[in-house]
């Protein structure tokens, strides 16, 4: 496997989606690049040679696995190619070289009849812009997918019905979207991209369309949601907070290259270059590395205090200050537990004061 | 190559030479009719056999068509009239409101009062029937379009095409195919009111969000349920638009054809009222055939709004429609003689009107004539024959010295010297004028006229409209319709120039001043909404028959583009540039002059485009009041069953129009 994943702790789990080699390439003649079968593509000599003769390379070389019940963000800044990658791994458009799997299947190679059938069954996505249609209520807008499907009319107001009471929103099922907020239109997004149970979900900026008290109430829910539902998610944003708050794993891109792939804490921690490091500066690192980020297996016999793996940094001060030197860690969610010591997470929060002090 | 300044500056030397040499040379300034091509008589002799071919299934088509006219026209003079504009007045309520419900009942009890509800009804059947196929033809061309992009563009040429060419053009062959009767009516009106259907089709498909088209795909819908459950009711509202604008063109077109006559129908009666001078009939039916038009745009259009609320709910509307219609059956089986409709009323009502207006008329006649001759003598007729053939004894009451020729050379060279230096456009522009006054437009050696379109062309639309301009040149010179057309150049330039000047000014009022723009919208509204035809009417009372009376009707079709384009282009104007402007001490006429006109410039320049459009469309309807322009050979064409003099002669108008348009476009 790439070395992409030497340092997952999602390794045992089984991997959803395989995403090998991708390119999308805008311009007048982009296939002319990747006709020829066999030959191993230098990506950098052919991102340029592409720039240079008129075309736009948006998606270069990218290559991830996503695991079984993971939240997979891909994050950069606006026009690094984002959507363009999550539009290639749902196929609304399709990607000029590499390999797509969803559950071992080729994605790349499905029939329109395969994939009509995938995205009935297994695919859900979520738009930045919501993408409802503006002459359905709100229940016939969750219950768009399953009429497509040709399921009968109380049956899929039934399941539409159990929907939206889990996002939330019930009372509301006959207002048409113009007469909702923000909010509570990405609220019918999501239950409609809910509506057919799939195993893998897209969510494509889904929160950037609303202000930040709002956003930050989404995104609780939407943890909410995950911990009952416990789907496969690729969730696209361009906010390093929303970011770190959310992921099991990040991507991130810059120009249509992934440059770092990792836990946020990796990516905090040890950012791959200047670009990233630059990026995630700003973020308050004892809100957002967990205890168990650090937590290492070696038992240390002087542990005086524990503490649960998924709590911040920030909840650990007070106890070293008052006195505690050594914690033991709970296993909380993903993260296996161990033990941790206050010189090491003074370290790392000293790193951060340091890199601060290097920006300002 | 020689820069653009250069190469016109070459040309007026050219056209000079030209004017200087035409005394010489007669057949520069006339083309010589023995140049010409008999192009008619070649499309007559080869299109007409195909015609008899055709004639059998056209003559069947129209039996086919003629049958449900026949039962929606008995229908809609069977049901007793009150329970029709009860319904009417539902659809009104439905679709908007009181407002409109008001309105409804005034029209149509001053339709009934007038004496013209049969007549109403009856052209009401026939756009009611052009409707569902002119409909359904452009919803699946559109659709078409949309599917395949790749046929888009021809699409649309196809369609300025059918709009433009002249509507008396396509009735010729229409006649021939279908014989007299409703159904070439029928179908003129359809192949009129198509193309706003597909445009507004292919405008709305395009204009779904990207996402709720990618949402659906990934709810997994297949192309047919992306269409028809995602794409059509997310472009409803355009769509009805679409039906909006197809139904207005219908009604327009229904009444214009009525010129071909044999159908009881309102346009017929305002047409034979206009023939027979009775100003008070025409007037009254010219009205009837407004309160139809606003009627039916109200009410289409209250429907396509998005966001309408309605006072009238579903179920409410459904059991009142259904009392009417039974209520209405009901009266008929019970009385089936009495019509319900006061006989005598209308027609005193017209003599009155008659009476009244012709005391006006007598009373302000030496006003109006003063007006009409001072306009055509100072006016239009130096511009179509130019000074030099204005200033005779017998026109103007002296005859022209060379020192006064010497004089009008020395004042325009000497403008065009002065302005060289600062603004070099201009004064070849002034040029020009100058040497096209002289002459008079119908006069200027047509040599000159070529070559200044075909550079103009060139310049602007490359090969493209090079080639389209030498073929709409060739039809006009080679068929022998020079003449014409250079009184149609005059005619539409004339009424262009002063459109644009107090279309112009008005609309910079309207733009300065919110009073006057409250005052003035619902003048553009209803001005917009009237059939073309209308227009005729008062200008015909005011001036009798003439090239004067063809030039207020075609100035009162063409005046709303200016006015609407002007103020939107001045209020649209980006708020924050006005505040900068202000903040740095500008005046109101500086804020006007050096901000917001060069600023709504592209806006402006949209708006002289629409008016020459508006114009050229007019020309062939001001042709029934007198003119001797294209339009004319048209409606001659039309009288003879000319297939061949049509054909030529509308095509030359259509083509003249599209260039017109691309040539302003940029
Ligand atoms: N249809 C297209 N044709 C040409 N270029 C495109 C097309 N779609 C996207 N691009 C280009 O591809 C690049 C990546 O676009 P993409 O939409 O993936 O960015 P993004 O990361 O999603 O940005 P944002 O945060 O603004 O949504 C951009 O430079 C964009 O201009
Ligand atoms: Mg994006």
């Amino acid at each position: 496997m790439p070395e992409t994943d030497q340092n997952s702790i999602d390794r045992h789990r089984n991997v959803k989606l395989q995403c090998r080699n991708v390119w999308k390439v805008y311009g007048p003649r982009p296939d002319y690049y990747f006709d020829a079968k066999g030959y191993r593509i230098e990506p950098e000599l052919l991102a340029a040679r592409l720039t240079a003769e008129g075309h736009l390379p948006a998606l270069i070389d990218a290559s991830f696995d996503v695991h079984e019940g993971e939240i997979f963000v891909i994050m950069g800044l606006s026009g690094s190619g984002k959507s363009t990658l999550v539009r290639c791994l749902s196929r609304l458009i399709d990607a000029n070289h590499g390999t797509i799997q969803l559950d071992g299947q080729d994605l790349l190679a499905a029939t329109p009849r395969e994939l009509i059938e995938i995205r009935r069954h297994k695919m859900g996505m979520v738009f930045q812009s919501f993408g409802l249609l503006p002459h359905l209520t709100v229940l016939e807008n969750t219950a768009f997918p399953l009429k497509l499907q040709g399921m009968g009319l109380a049956e899929r107001e039934a399941r539409a019905r159990e929907m939206i009471r889990l996002v939330g929103l019930d009372g509301r099922e006959a207002s048409y979207p113009s007469q909702l907020s923000g909010g509570q239109q990405q609220r019918v997004g999501i239950a409609r991209s809910l509506a057919v149970g799939p195993d893998l979900w897209f969510l494509d900026e889904p929160f950037s369309a609303l202000d930040p008290l709002i956003r930050r109430q989404m995104q609780d829910e939407f943890l909410r949601l995950q911990d009952q539902l416990k789907k496969t998610i690729v969730f696209i944003t361009h906010d390093i907070m929303e970011a770190c708050r959310l992921a099991d794993r990040i991507a991130l891109m810059r120009n249509g290259r992934i440059i770092q792939i990792g836990t946020p804490a990796e990516i905090l921690l040890s950012p791959a270059d200047e670009y990233v490091a630059e990026f995630t500066a700003e973020v308050a690192l004892a809100r957002v590395i967990r205890a168990g980020d650090l937590a290492v297996a070696a038992p240390m016999s002087e542990a005086t205090a524990e503490i649960s793996a998924d709590q911040p940094l920030e909840a650990l001060m007070s106890k070293i200050g008052a006195g505690h030197r050594h914690f033991r860690v709970l296993p909380a969610g993903r993260y296996p537990g161990g033990y941790v010591a206050a010189d090491r997470i003074l370290a790392v929060l000293g790193h951060e004061a340091a890199t601060l002090a290097e920006v300002g | 190559m020689a820069s653009p300044l250069f190469r016109w500056l070459l040309l007026f030397l050219f056209c000079l030479a030209l004017v200087l040499a035409s005394p010489f040379l007669p057949w520069l300034a006339a083309f010589p009719q023995g140049w010409t091509l008999p192009l008619a008589d070649v499309l007559n002799t080869w299109a007409l056999p195909v015609f008899d071919i055709l004639q059998g299934p056209g003559r069947a088509l129209a039996a086919g068509l003629d049958l449900p006219l026949r039962g929606l026209r008995a229908a809609l003079e069977w049901l007793p009239w009150p329970a029709l504009a009860g319904i009417v007045v539902l659809l009104a309520l439905r679709a908007s409101g009181w407002q409109l419900a008001v309105v409804a009942i005034i029209a149509q009890a001053g339709i009934v009062a007038g004496g013209y509800w049969p007549q109403a009804m009856n052209t009401l059947a026939i756009v009611l029937m052009s409707l569902p196929p002119a409909v359904l033809i452009g919803f699946a061309l559109g659709a078409a379009a949309h599917r395949w992009p790749r046929i888009e563009p021809a699409t649309v040429a196809a369609l300025d095409v059918m709009q433009t060419l002249p509507a008396f053009a396509y009735l010729i062959p229409l006649l021939i195919l279908f014989g007299f009767g409703p159904a070439p009516g029928l179908v003129a009106g359809v192949v009129f009111a198509v193309p706003p259907m597909v445009r507004n089709t292919i405008l709305g498909l395009a204009r779904v969000p990207a996402e709720v088209v990618e949402a659906a795909q990934m709810c997994g819908a297949t192309s047919g349920q992306l269409f028809w459950l995602a794409k059509v009711p997310a472009a409803r509202s355009q769509l009805l638009v679409g039906v909006n604008q197809t139904v207005m063109a219908s009604l327009s077109m229904v009444i214009i054809v009525a010129v071909i006559g044999g159908f009881n129908d309102i346009g017929w009666e305002v047409l034979s009222a206009m023939r027979g001078a009775e100003l008070g009939r025409s007037l009254m039916s010219g009205l009837v055939i407004v309160a139809m038009a606003i009627l039916l745009d109200r009410i289409t259009l209250g429907f396509a709004s998005p966001g309408r609320t309605t006072i009238l709910g579903q179920k409410k509307f459904r059991i009142a429609f259904g009392a009417f219609v039974i209520a209405g059956v009901v009266t008929r089986l019970i009385l089936p003689e009495v019509t319900f409709l006061p006989d005598a009323l209308g027609r005193n009502l017209a003599r009155s009107i008659d009476a009244t207006l012709m005391d006006f008329v007598v009373a302000t006649g030496p006003f109006f004539a003063a007006l009409r001759d001072g306009l055509n003598y100072g006016l239009m007729l130096p511009l179509r024959i130019g000074l030099l053939g204005a200033a005779t004894p017998t026109v103007w009451g002296f005859t022209l010295m060379p020192w006064m020729i010497a004089a009008y050379a020395i004042v325009f060279a000497g403008g065009a010297f002065i302005l060289w230096r600062r603004t070099p456009t201009l004064a070849i522009a002034i040029l020009f004028v100058g040497l096209a006054l002289a002459t008079g437009i119908t006069r200027f050696p047509w040599p000159g006229v070529v070559a200044m379109a075909l550079v103009a062309a060139w310049a602007s639309g490359g090969p493209r409209l090079f080639a389209m301009t030498s073929g709409a040149l060739g039809l006009i010179i080679f068929g022998g319709l020079w003449a014409a057309f250079t009184q149609s150049a005059y005619l539409t330039a004339l009424a262009v120039v002063l459109c644009v000047l107090i279309g112009g000014a008005l609309g910079l009022l309207a733009a300065e001043n919110d009073r006057a723009s409250a005052i003035l919208r619902p003048i553009n509204d209803a001005l917009q909404t009237m059939p073309q035809f209308v227009f005729l009417i008062p200008a015909l009372m005011l001036f009798r028959v003439g090239e004067f009376t063809a030039l207020i009707a075609i100035m009162l079709y063409a005046i709303v583009p200016p006015m609407r384009y002007v103020e939107h282009g001045l209020r649209n104007v980006s708020p924050a540039l006005v505040e900068a402007a202000v903040q740095m001490g500008a005046t109101r006429s500086q804020l006007l002059w050096q901000v917001k006109l060069p600023l709504a410039r592209p806006v402006i320049r949209l708006g002289i485009n629409q008016t020459i459009m508006a114009a050229i469309s007019m020309l062939v309807i001001a042709a029934l009041v007198g003119t001797r322009d294209l339009g004319q050979q048209v409606f001659i064409a039309l009288g003879k069953a000319d297939l061949g003099l049509g054909l030529v002669a509308g095509f030359a108008i259509a083509l003249l129009a599209l260039i017109a348009d691309r040539l302003l476009r940029d």
